[in-house]
């Protein structure tokens, strides 16, 4: 099948690679770049967990072909951490308060819930919900997810 | 078990050390184990749920660029047996592909290896299959009685296991007994539904000949099952384990992929993978779970106190039961969930019908009969007029009548189920919540709360299924721990089984420092491949804790005892004037006579000369945990213990109802939850917390729908509707401790969690809504569309 080159930043750095026009975001991520955080659920835009961010937004990298990512700027999960891959303020919240079991959510989880907290510093437990309202977890009930956002947004706060 | 002393790991609040690599993308799951040249299958599924293959054409497919192979049941059955099943049913064939026929929609006819999946996807379009549709057998009670149509022909029935069970006078009890009701309770086909899908990547070695797999396995027959089914010796196979699976809560069992990466993968000499689509996961993955009919009688007097119940349930296992039917034997270990009744009659039934096959799901059976039992006791209350507290409360095992025997043989171990209750009841503050249920009702509102009072055991234990056939005689379910201390004096832990979430690895950790008095964090914790591991039965039943805890215990024990002997030799002092602490040994009487923990390892890795005569260099130890109270076939009443310890969870749900629409709102949860020394605050808390989520997924929204052709309603995550965050109220939990006699530090089982109460819970919890209507549901799932018919219609 006919390639196309694309240029795209992942996690702050430039790729050019030739893809097949069929291939999706989540698939090159993955196979291509070799970055294994973006995880596949469902491949129906449903559980979320395959979120990540394009020029700051969340998408469902599933439904999204490589091809139109072409010229974007994205951010994955592995891009969350310190510039040093020790993890960043969401990640250590993420622990402490044990936000997670089987950890197969959790990357479109932090992806969304980094999402919510650049923009809003001090969100409301509603606020929190409607974050994650698009990402399933099987393992938690959302209760220690809530609360590692919860912790995060207040660590943000105190750091400024 | 010691739980006096004063603990420094175990029930502290603790990091959970799995979760840094899953935040930071670095977890390991089969998905992310890349070999060079691996190949990528893709499955083709039956449209139809009962047709005849009349041929299967697969010639485009092969000549497409790209395409290793295609593989049909055909080929397969001549060169593999079928896979083993639970029960012995010869003449129920349970192969990784149909063969001859399709028995459900989602079947998988064909698989094709290629390039990429994206090829191989290709190629399944390329596949002509001409099939003969045939009708289907969806109703589990036609099957029950049809003689005709069979799925599967040569078994000459639908009926996998029909077995009746007496424990006690049931007719004398209900003879003496006030009065009596009947009821149908009905469990709804749903399962636990893994955000991860399963996945296997297999790879033969002709030179070792030794075939590699990775999958996202939680089972204990897995190797056995790989070996006996592609007719290779057991040590042929090395099933990696640690390989990080994305939630499985009893379902990723995964046979028939494996089965098939493997024979692919020693054909083609090449490795190969096959990650399955969502799709193929829920129509075709064979991972629904039980799907159960209940009649029941039960007995009482005139004040609730409830004195026999004669069960028969009906379960639907769909085309292919695996290990399904035992899902019918396990509860046997809490049939009278934690009430005192005196006598019980169990029927037991399993049919086979044109449907995706069941697998173990979280608590093996015991959800649904927790749900039945607590229905009972609500319809008992409702039928005297009642409070279903206090007939719970008059029925309750008290706390001073542990151990507790009840009548099929099991010894509860321990619990304060009226203190837990009451904790619960405390947590909710349900004075307030009574008002407020009131002040809705007032209102024009419908509101309930729920009650619920249920058993999570835990352990494991074979021997259920000796009760279903007497030729299983299995009277172990053991564990194997290994911990090594390596020449520099570090510890490493060795467990032979994989992990899912629960956390294994921390509570391995925490024990090992606590009995070691090392900081956990300076443990290191592996998972050896089959090949290497100690006897395992996986972390299925609630078990870890219990018995890999244990284990871990016991390992530590062994090399507490040999660093002692070491140190008794050359100390020159008899072994009860030692002291171990932190790794050094001194003399109680002069302390500065000591032997440090890197003298002590060096002795045993270097200075054979100051060994204690005949003991062997190095220092590992190996520890292999029997189940307690296991050993034992039952005795000729069909009595025995099943599994070891009893956990016990009080839940009180708050709902209302939108009598427009049907729409149940969850708003309020408290959960009282005993599973005695709890080892990590954190796990535990997600587990309960979880597993009620599951619950309430299944009480109200999931199900694997078929309609009465059988056609599959239920392929997505847009139909088989999973709880997001707005379906799960904010949950208030507690946790109270009755430490288990049987476990090294008091532990008991928590990984099946708030899931084995929260359905009945719920379920209280409408019924409570809908009683000053009149009205009564006893069918999970209470979808919204259901309720709103009832209220509307007054039928279901």
């Amino acid at each position: 099948m006919h390639k196309r080159e694309i240029s795209l930043t992942v996690n702050g750095k430039v790729h050019e690679l030739a893809v097949e026009p069929r291939l999706s975001l989540s698939d090159m991520l993955r196979d291509e770049l070799r970055l294994s955080g973006t995880h596949i659920g469902c491949e129906h835009g449903v559980c979320g967990a395959c979120s990540i961010l394009l020029d700051g937004v969340p998408v469902r990298s599933c439904l999204m072909l490589a091809v139109q990512a072409d010229g974007h700027e994205i951010t994955t999960v592995e891009g969350l951490s310190n510039e040093d891959r020790s993890p960043g303020i969401l990640q250590e919240a993420f622990q402490d308060a044990h936000g997670m079991q089987c950890g197969y959510c959790t990357p479109g989880m932090l992806i969304s819930a980094q999402a919510l907290l650049t923009a809003n510093a001090d969100p409301s437990l509603e606020e929190i919900k409607d974050a994650i309202g698009g990402n399933l977890c099987r393992c938690t009930g959302y209760t220690q997810i809530i609360e590692s956002i919860q912790l995060a947004a207040s660590r943000l706060r105190e750091a400024g | 078990m010691n739980v006096d002393r004063n603990l420094h790991y175990v029930a502290t609040k603790r990091r959970v050390r799995e979760d840094k690599r899953f935040v930071t993308g670095q977890g390991k799951y089969v998905q992310d184990v890349n070999l060079p040249d691996t190949k990528h299958a893709a499955v083709l599924p039956s449209p139809y749920p009962r047709a005849r293959i009349l041929s299967i054409d697969t010639a485009a497919a092969e000549a497409l660029d790209g395409v290793h192979m295609v593989l049909t049941g055909a080929q397969l059955a001549e060169d593999c047996n079928p896979i083993r099943l639970g029960l012995k049913l010869p003449e129920v064939k349970w192969y990784a592909l149909a063969v001859g026929m399709t028995r459900y929609v989602g079947e998988w006819v064909a698989i094709v290896v290629a390039d990429d999946a994206y090829i191989a996807e290709d190629a399944l379009d390329l596949i002509e299959v001409d099939y003969e549709p045939l009708d289907a057998i969806v109703d589990p009670e036609q099957a029950f009685e049809d003689k005709e149509l069979l799925v599967h022909p040569g078994h000459g029935s639908n009926v996998l296991y029909h077995g009746n069970f007496l424990w006690g006078d049931v007719d004398g009890d209900f003879a003496k007994t006030d009065d009596s009701l009947r009821f149908r309770a009905r469990w709804g086909r749903s399962s636990t539904v893994p955000i991860e899908t399963f996945g296997a990547l297999a790879r033969w070695d002709e030179g070792t000949e030794i075939l590699d797999i990775w999958a996202s396995i939680q089972m204990p027959n897995f190797v056995e099952l790989m070996a006996a089914t592609l007719g290779y010796p057991l040590n042929c196979i090395r099933l990696h384990q640690d390989v990080d699976v994305g939630g499985s809560y009893g379902v990723k069992r995964g046979i028939k992929q494996s089965v098939l990466v493997g024979y692919l993968s020693r054909k083609l000499r090449l490795p190969v993978r096959f990650i399955e689509d969502r799709l193929a996961n829920m129509a075709g993955s064979d991972a629904h779970g039980p799907d159960r009919i209940f009649d029941m009688d039960v007995a009482f007097t005139r004040d609730g106190v409830i004195k026999s119940i004669k069960i028969r349930a009906l379960d639907d296992a769909g085309a292919y039961p695996g290990r399904a039917p035992f899902q019918l034997a396990k509860p046997i270990s809490a049939i009278v969930g934690p009430y005192k009744i005196n006598s019980v009659k169990y029927e037991a039934i399993s049919v086979c019908t044109n449907k995706s096959g069941q697998v173990p799901v979280r608590g093996f059976g015991q959800a649904p009969t927790n749900f039945m039992i607590e229905t009972a006791v609500d319809n008992v209350a409702r039928h005297l007029g009642l409070d279903r507290l206090e007939v719970r409360r008059r029925n309750l095992i008290q706390a001073g009548e542990f151990p507790y025997q009840i009548p099929p043989g099991s010894k509860y171990d321990s619990g304060d189920y009226p203190t837990v209750l009451q904790k619960g009841l405390d947590l909710a503050r349900y004075d307030e919540l009574l008002a407020r249920r009131d002040k809705a009702r007032s209102e024009g509102r419908l509101a309930g709360i729920g009650i619920a009072t249920v058993l999570e055991p835990g352990g494991g234990n074979n021997i259920f299924e000796y009760l279903m056939d007497p030729s299983a005689e299995i009277t172990t379910f053991m564990e194997g721990c290994e911990v090594r201390v390596d020449p520099q004096g570090n510890i490493t832990g060795i467990m032979g089984t994989t992990t899912s979430g629960q956390g294994h690895e921390t509570m391995m950790a925490t024990i090992l420092g606590e009995e070691l008095q090392v900081d956990p964090d300076d443990i290191r914790i592996v998972h050896s491949d089959s090949l290497n591991a100690l006897p395992t039965r996986s972390p299925i039943a609630s078990r870890m804790a219990i018995m890999l805890g244990s284990a871990a215990a016991g390992a530590a024990g062994k090399i507490k005892d040999r660093a002692m002997a070491i140190a008794a030799h050359n100390l020159d002092r008899p072994l009860e004037q030692l002291e171990y602490a932190g790794g050094t040994i001194s003399d109680r009487n002069d302390p500065s006579r000591k032997l440090t923990w890197a003298e002590i390892c060096f002795i045993a890795y270097r200075a054979y000369h100051k060994l204690p005569d005949g003991m062997e260099p190095g220092f590992q130890a190996q520890y292999i945990m029997q189940v307690p109270g296991g050993g034992q076939l039952p005795d000729e009443n069909n009595r025995v213990q099943v599994y070891p310890c009893f956990s016990f969870q009080a839940h009180v749900p708050y709902v209302e109802i939108d009598p427009g629409t049907g729409r149940v709102s969850v708003l309020d949860y408290a959960i009282a939850h005993d599973c005695g020394t709890v080892i990590n605050p954190d796990i535990v808390r997600g587990m309960v917390i979880g597993g009620l989520a599951h619950g309430i997924g299944a009480a109200l929204y999931e199900k694997f729908a078929y309609d009465e052709e059988g056609q599959f309603l239920s392929a997505t995550f847009a139909d088989y509707l999973m709880p997001s965050v707005h379906e799960i109220p904010d949950v208030k939990d507690i946790e109270h401790c009755t430490p288990s006699p049987l476990t090294s530090h008091g532990q008991k089982g928590s990984g099946e969690g708030g899931y084995l109460g929260a359905p009945a819970a719920i379920a209280s919890a409408v019924n409570d809504a809908l009683h000053p209507l009149g009205l009564n549901l006893s069918e999970l799932p209470m979808r919204m569309s259901k309720i709103e018919a009832l209220i509307n219609d007054g039928n279901s």
